[in-house]
């Protein structure tokens, strides 16, 4: 067990070094990811003074606010920092295509943990080097929150961000083994980031949708990546609701990493080791 | 003590089958044509600890598919193979901490990285104990000379220095077993030489089990002692390399150098005339002959030098592959110009 942890340390350290390498490109793709909470800022703020004008009164868009909007756009982009992992399905798909896939079977090593480790690295230097940004611009806009949630309701939203970020990790895992059968998944990976946009909550809160779309939506795992912890924060889930959420987001968890392992099985008895 | 067990060894694969042109393209969009390969058509081999094995064969013959295989890769369409003791396609840990795969350019070290790093990882992986992991990692590095490298990222070393560090990466947990695939191609001839040094070194020293497939001949004739020839999937050969010429090479080179400068017009008559070069001039007979046509060379003409040798072995090698399985595009008519070259 201490040789595994020593081993699962020295991958997280490897990984960090690495990451830290590009430095240049890496703190200006960080940067970067404040660009488009400019946009909805300047988006909404527009919207809703339209509708100002129209109706004289503090308008609301199916029980949002100016103010929810922003709050809940600030909040989903600490959902998707959790959430996203760029380059993972198509980064799996690739090795089996290249035939570079072929290193994590010949050494003792499980290929899913040590993606899991890597991906953890590239988080934590994200994590490090936006913590600062992340804090000023919740700093400027936090008049746009009703205020702290109780302590209760932090530590489910901490608990559904880990969650969040375990289950993006297993779901384009699975999404890249697939890779085994159709060599590439870029295709498959435009329709699933696509729907993610649509229906995690990334571009509007998914609560908003009206009838049996809203319900069809509430039953896939896309909103446990951007919508299920920032209604946790904004207290938009809470009681029984919130316990039940957060037990659906660890069965979807888990559901994808029994997913991504039995295709990787699977997979693998299909490969042909291409690229010689 | 046999090492690896193979026995009736097979793999197919389903390969779609794309006609040229856009309608075909759209075709295919609907229906698929495949076509089965059998890359590998039930091989048997046994190899003994300590060998140092060759092996050979054209482009597509079954030689990566069979180191794949062994390594556990991929999984075979039928038959048995056991390295070690292992089912290598069950990739137990047990199994793969104790052989290694080199693949020629596939690289296993990170990027941007020095090869340090990676070596640390390699450590952690295949559990090695820290004072065996230095000293492997310095007797491995000063035998190849990179030893000034190590803190160097990956990216910024020659081909020749990051194929090195690959063999130190797969060598640091002394594995029973190794398997290279192709370890010296792209490279100089100077950085061949030194690896093909080093392997030849460390086999001797460690006595491993050690299989190659290589296409330079160099590399074969200068590590091992045993060749096993494989074409078309089937194995065609297995012995010993001088065994080979003398199974395979039915015919011998006569360099000959004539006192007067020119070559006689009617030398043809004796054999093949492959080389014209006044003084000298190289005639390819069947080994059968070599007597008669000496004696008649040195009967009617006036020559300074002779000599009688083997074909060179790339010659010999090209000849079996294109009489067995599917002859090569690029070695078919060409052993005339390799017998030039000599």
């Amino acid at each position: 067990m201490l040789a595994r942890a020593a081993t699962w340390w020295t991958i997280l350290r490897i990984s960090l070094e690495e990451r830290l390498v590009y430095r240049g490109d890496f703190a200006l793709g960080t940067l970067m990811r404040f660009m488009p909470m400019i946009t909805q800022i300047f988006l909404w703020g527009a919207v809703f003074s339209g509708l100002y004008v129209a109706s004289g009164s503090r308008p609301q868009i199916a029980g949002y606010s100016y103010h929810d909007f922003i709050a809940y756009y600030l909040l989903t982009m600490v959902s998707r920092a959790f959430s996203s992992m760029p380059g993972l399905a198509s980064g799996i798909a690739r090795d089996v295509r290249d035939g570079t896939v072929k290193k994590y079977l010949i050494q003792p090593i499980d290929m899913l943990g040590f993606l899991l480790l890597y991906r953890i690295a590239h988080k934590l230097v994200y994590y490090v080097v936006a913590a600062g940004p992340f804090a000023l611009v919740f700093y400027l806009l936090r008049d746009f929150f009703p205020g702290w949630p109780d302590a209760w309701t932090v530590a489910c939203f901490l608990a559904s961000l880990v969650m969040s970020f375990l289950l993006g990790f297993y779901l384009e895992a699975t999404i890249g083994m697939l890779g085994f059968w159709f060599l590439e998944v870029s295709s498959l990976l435009f329709v699933y980031m696509l729907f993610n946009f649509f229906f995690s909550g990334h571009m509007f809160p998914i609560d908003m949708l009206p009838g049996i779309w809203g319900d069809l939506v509430m039953m896939i795992p896309l909103q446990y990546l951007a919508y299920f912890p920032a209604a946790v924060f904004l207290g938009k889930v809470s009681g029984p609701e919130l316990a039940w959420g957060l037990w659906v987001q660890l069965g979807w968890v888990v559901f994808f990493i029994l997913a991504s392992r039995l295709a990787f099985f699977y997979g693998l008895r299909r490969y042909s080791g291409f690229g010689g | 003590m046999a090492i690896i067990e193979i026995e009736g060894l097979a793999k197919s694969y389903r390969v779609y089958q794309k006609k040229e042109g856009l309608r075909a393209s759209i075709r295919g969009l609907f229906r698929r044509q495949y076509r089965t390969v059998e890359a590998v058509r039930g091989i048997d081999l046994t190899v003994e600890q300590g060998e140092f094995v060759a092996f050979l064969g054209p482009n597509g013959a079954g030689k990566t598919t069979t180191l794949k295989l062994l390594s556990g890769v991929i999984t075979p369409t039928a038959g048995e193979a056991r390295v070690l003791g292992h089912l290598p396609w069950k990739r137990e840990n047990a199994y793969r901490r104790r052989f290694a795969l080199v693949m020629g350019q596939k690289n296993q070290l990170w990027w941007d990285l020095p090869a340090a790093e990676s070596f640390r990882l390699h450590q952690q992986i295949y559990r090695i104990e820290p004072s065996r992991f230095e000293r492997s990692r310095d007797e491995l590095t000063s035998l190849l000379g990179v030893r000034h490298l190590l803190s160097q990222p990956v990216r910024e070393l020659s081909l020749g220095e990051r194929m090195k560090m690959e063999l130190i990466a797969a060598l640091l947990h002394s594995p029973d077993v190794l398997f290279l695939d192709e370890p010296t191609i792209g490279l100089d001839v100077i950085a061949q030489y030194n690896i093909q040094s080093f392997l030849r070194h460390y086999q001797e020293l460690r006595k491993i089990t050690i299989l190659l497939t290589s296409h330079y001949m160099k590399d074969v004739a200068a590590l091992c002692r045993r060749v096993v020839i494989i074409a078309a999937g089937r194995i065609i050969y297995n012995g010993s390399l001088s065994g080979i010429i003398n199974r395979y090479g039915g015919q011998k080179v006569v360099s000959l150098q004539f006192i007067d400068g020119r070559i006689p017009a009617d030398l043809a008559r004796f054999g093949e005339v492959i080389l014209e070069e006044p003084p000298r001039a190289k005639i390819r007979v069947d080994r059968r002959v070599v007597p008669e046509v000496l004696s008649g060379i040195l009967a009617g003409y006036s020559v300074e030098d002779v000599s009688v040798e083997d074909p060179p072995l790339e010659a010999v090698i090209a000849e079996i592959f294109s009489r067995n399985g599917e002859p090569p595009e690029h070695q078919v008519g060409q052993i005339p110009e390799l017998l030039k070259e000599e």
